[in-house]
């Protein structure tokens, strides 16, 4: 058991000092903002619940809140089983494993708006090697929703299905051999070792996954808007830059903190249900 | 139920051996008694876990074939064995229930669920874990996780052994004695053979009726406990076994007498050993008595154990070892003499009968 | 646990489909306009380098890639200086407020950076601080501070107590102890810190973009001002995208034996 010190609150004063700076003050600005009015001459005027209000009757803010949650489900739908299959077939041991990780890495290295400039420029039907490829049968991004969706789906496995892999594959590497080995003395099928000792073992590393690609992909903004420039589909980030009224921009900059807020708690809960430990404090065994 | 011979069995990690010293295994030939319980004993790399694993199919040897009850099982991968193994460390399925856990070997093998459920609550009343059998297995202690993997193997009807790599390793220890007590009650509840890799004399000693000794790749000795402490063969057995171990010391011979530098120990008759360059000798400090009469030593250190002191002593320029009794003292000035029944010579290491001399 | 023999394929195939993206950019770097916009050629006609000399001769592209790289060090460094006792603290000591202290610092790397870009701009205005090197490192703080003491907390976790507390009775000072020898026993922590720290200072766009106006424009915030004009240069952006690629390239070289390790926070 850890000591009890008041003291270790010293330590995190810095810390605090900082990110005071950088996210209570500024999230109070924003409190502060979503409640009142602000005429043209500065003048504020206190207008309660109404831009909460308007936030929650805007169909715009609705369709965008839909959007990002399709997106959302459709990418985590695709990465998180592709990122443990790769994870489960990449190379244990020799030259391929530094090869393996080196590459795979490299995309979430790249910054997020030459991400979407990547691919524009590898999707447009003009000049990029794949939208040349499907013109053919038809595919443009830019003029047909669907297939705009399709590119920025496919954008975000290139952008994202390496973070999974990557911990999938930390988590499997742990496994000490005497499990595989005590699995063949049980007889157990290769569809067992899975079910029974690489999922389990890889359990904390995935919450850790969903957690980290449902955020961010609720949050995204830049890699679309270097696609697509804030054409269809509009996401919630994108509705709310393009918001003007600072009152309604700030209600909805709450409202939106508080669902992925909700949302990761909800994830965090269901997926953590029958694991005594969470991954917060003291995880690492 | 099984026996298992090893026949002729060498192995090497890297492939296409050449030298003796690429061998992990050099050469090995044993037979594992239907329902012994036995241990493999011997320091880190001395080649046991190789040689277990080979047994459980883990690793295919080099040369050589592994047979149970007669039929070749060397090509046989694991699964097709009929063996269990415990590990070091505690592997047990963390997702599922004590319970779960002893029906799995049984699910992956097809038993029908009638059979299973009346299988694993027997096995759960042998390894004691009655009280547990439904809670699940990740949060149990290290010894609980063990009887686990002990139950996965007892819960096959057809399993022909169990072997144990070191699984007291993770133990507390106060619950070594009790796993180890409750493993004998299993062997003699089963009377399954039972293979036990361990480095420790003592779970070595107190676990096996029979202790198979390993040194460098090679089985040096098997025997029960009494016979290793008494009559070891190889001067590695004399040293590993027993505390403190066997007082090994050059020595030459001269007709009937043992030449230990300017003094000389007399035998009971001159063994036949010309030709023979290293030649030693063995006696454990149970039977060095120190008196007036003898080879003069010097003490350099006396270890207080309790019931006994250990006393080092210098002779000859060799060191020695001599256990007292308590309530013995030491001489003001000590002379060494051997008890002839604990006196054994060695030639390159392994043991020459001395008729007369030792215990036969 | 042997894989198949034919295991090898998946990550080939995922490693061909991340490579293809790349490089049709890198392709793109070496050919002329001409050859982008009039020929669908898959390797480049000739590798010429006038992009990457058109790159280099700019006063404005050096400007912005100094801009970023400045404002990222300044970023990893205030990260992990801050973060470090802060991680200490939650690792070592149960105090006053601890668990809600630690969860409510996770749920800033939740909050949406569209959310922040209004206030900041008015915050380190009010400072006198928009347009600065400091005001977008301070910025990305938001969310690379929680996330590196969420890292080293992990990595200090797997630190035994014994260790401080055998420090203290020879006689270390805290900071002695800390700078001696705890922080070489987490050094790999710390490295992995850095790297992510970097990452994500690296990467964002929306912050750095609404914080800089002209004395520190990003990288990101040019390359987009170029793309999204009528007349786009292709070649020129290009080979700027392909040069956004190398700090990435090399702090993964860095942390390569542990990348594995590192992207499971320490928490394996």
């Amino acid at each position: 058991m850890k000591p009890v010190n008041h003291g270790a609150w010293f330590l995190v004063l810095p810390m605090l000092i900082i990110v005071a700076f950088t996210a209570v003050i500024p999230l109070m600005t924003v409190v502060n903002y979503s409640v009142q009015y602000v005429a043209t001459n500065a003048q504020f005027h206190w207008v309660g619940d109404l831009w909460f209000r308007e936030v929650l009757h805007s169909e715009k803010f609705w369709n965008a809140l839909w959007r990002n949650l399709v997106f959302s489900g459709c990418i985590l739908a695709i990465e998180i089983p592709l990122g443990v299959l790769i994870a489960l077939n990449m190379p244990r041991k020799g030259w391929g494993v530094p090869v393996c990780l080196v590459l795979m890495a490299l995309p979430l290295l790249v910054p997020w708006y030459v991400v979407g400039m990547i691919w524009q420029m590898f999707g447009r039907v003009d000049i990029g090697l794949m939208g040349v490829m499907l013109r053919d049968i038809g595919y443009n991004y830019e003029g047909d929703p669907i297939d705009a969706w399709f590119t920025l789906i496919l954008m975000d496995v290139w952008h994202w299905t390496s973070l999974v892999a990557l911990l999938a594959y930390a988590g499997l590497v742990s496994i000490p051999d005497a499990y595989y080995q005590a699995a063949r003395i049980d007889g157990a099928s290769k569809w067992s070792v899975f079910r029974y000792i690489q999922l389990p073992k890889m359990a904390r590393v995935l919450t850790i996954a969903v957690l980290l690609r449902f955020m961010d992909s609720f949050m995204i903004f830049t890699e679309p808007f270097a696609v697509i420039a804030g054409g269809d589909p509009v996401f919630l980030s994108t509705e709310l830059k393009q918001t003007v009224e600072l009152g309604q921009k700030a209600a909805m900059s709450l409202i939106y903190f508080l669902i992925i807020l909700l949302m990761s708690w909800i994830f965090y809960t269901v997926m953590t249900r029958d694991d005594g430990e969470p991954i917060g404090q003291g995880g690492a065994s | 139920m099984a026996r298992i011979d090893l026949d002729n069995i060498r192995h090497a990690y890297a492939p296409n051996p050449q030298a003796e010293t690429d061998y992990a295994l050099r050469l090995v030939n044993q037979t594992f008694d239907d329902g012994g319980a036995y241990a493999l004993l011997g320091p880190s790399g001395c080649g046991k876990t190789s040689l277990l694993n080979i047994i459980s199919g883990l690793v295919s040897p080099t040369e050589g074939r592994v047979l149970f009850n007669g039929d070749d099982m060397t090509s046989r991968p694991t699964e097709k064995r009929n063996i269990a193994q415990v590990f070091q460390f505690p592997v047990v399925y963390d997702s599922m229930t004590v319970r779960e856990n002893l029906a799995f070997p049984l699910r992956n093998r097809g038993v029908k669920r009638v059979e299973i459920a009346k299988r694993v609550d027997e096995v759960i009343d042998i390894v004691g874990l009655q009280a547990l059998a439904d809670r699940r297995a990740r949060g149990l202690t290290a010894d609980e996780k063990q009887k686990i993997s002990l139950g996965r193997g007892l819960v096959r009807a057809d399993v022909g052994a169990i072997l144990f790599d070191e699984p007291l390793t993770v133990i507390d220890p106060h619950m070594k004695w009790q796993l180890r007590a409750s493993l004998r009650e299993v062997h003699r509840r089963t009377a399954t053979t039972m293979i036990y890799v361990t480095h420790d004399q003592t779970e070595a000693l107190t676990f096996a009726s029979k202790v198979v000794v390993m040194y460098d790749g090679l089985i040096v000795q098997v025997g029960t406990p009494a016979e290793l402490f008494d009559c070891p063969s190889h001067t590695f057995v004399g040293y590993f076994i027993g505390s403190p171990g066997m007082n090994i010391v050059p020595a030459s011979l001269n007709g009937a007498n043992l030449q230990l530098g300017a003094h000389s120990v007399p035998l009971a008759s001159a063994p036949r050993l010309e030709g023979q360059p290293n030649l030693e000798f063995g006696v454990r400090p149970e039977f060095v008595r120190l008196g007036a009469q003898g080879i003069p030593a010097t003490v350099s250190r006396v270890e207080d154990a309790g019931r006994y002191r250990v006393v080092h002593l210098t002779m000859e320029g060799k060191a020695i070892a001599a256990l007292l009794r308590e309530g013995e003292e030491i001489p003001a000035s000590p002379h060494i003499a051997f008890d002839p029944i604990g006196v054994h010579l060695y030639a390159d290491s392994w043991r020459v009968a001395v008729a007369g001399a030792g215990a036969q | 646990m042997k894989q198949s023999r034919f295991a090898w394929i998946v990550p080939a195939l995922y490693i061909l489909f991340l490579m293809a993206p790349l490089y049709w950019l890198v392709a793109m770097s070496f050919k002329t306009n001409v050859e982008i916009t009039t020929r669908f050629t898959l390797v480049p006609e000739t590798f010429n380098l006038n992009n990457y000399m058109k790159v280099f001769t700019d006063e404005r592209w050096r400007s912005v890639f100094a801009n970023s790289l400045i404002y990222v060090g300044l970023n990893t460094v205030i990260s992990v200086a801050v973060a470090l006792p802060a991680a200490y603290a939650f690792s070592r000591y149960r105090f006053f407020g601890d668990k809600h202290l630690f969860f409510w610092l996770l749920t800033n790397r939740m909050a949406p950076a569209a959310v922040f870009t209004l206030p900041f701009f008015q915050l380190y205005s009010a400072f006198g601080l928009f347009d600065t090197h400091i005001a977008v490192a301070l910025a990305h703080c938001l969310f690379n501070v929680p996330l590196a003491v969420w890292i080293l907390e992990g990595f200090m976790s797997g630190v035994p107590r014994e260790i401080d507390e055998t420090a203290y009775i020879d006689g270390h000072s805290f900071p002695s102890f800390f700078i001696r020898i705890f922080m070489p026993l987490i050094a790999s922590g710390i490295g992995v810190a850095a790297f992510f720290c970097f990452m994500f200072s690296w990467v964002e766009y929306l912050i750095a973009d609404s914080l800089a106006r002209s004395a520190v424009i990003p990288i990101t915030t040019r390359l987009q001002a170029l793309s999204q004009a009528s007349g786009t240069d292709w070649g020129v952006l290009a080979a700027a995208g392909t040069l956004t690629l190398i700090p990435g390239a090399i702090v993964i070289w860095f942390v390569r034996n542990y990348i594995a390790k590192g992207f499971a926070l320490g928490r394996v």
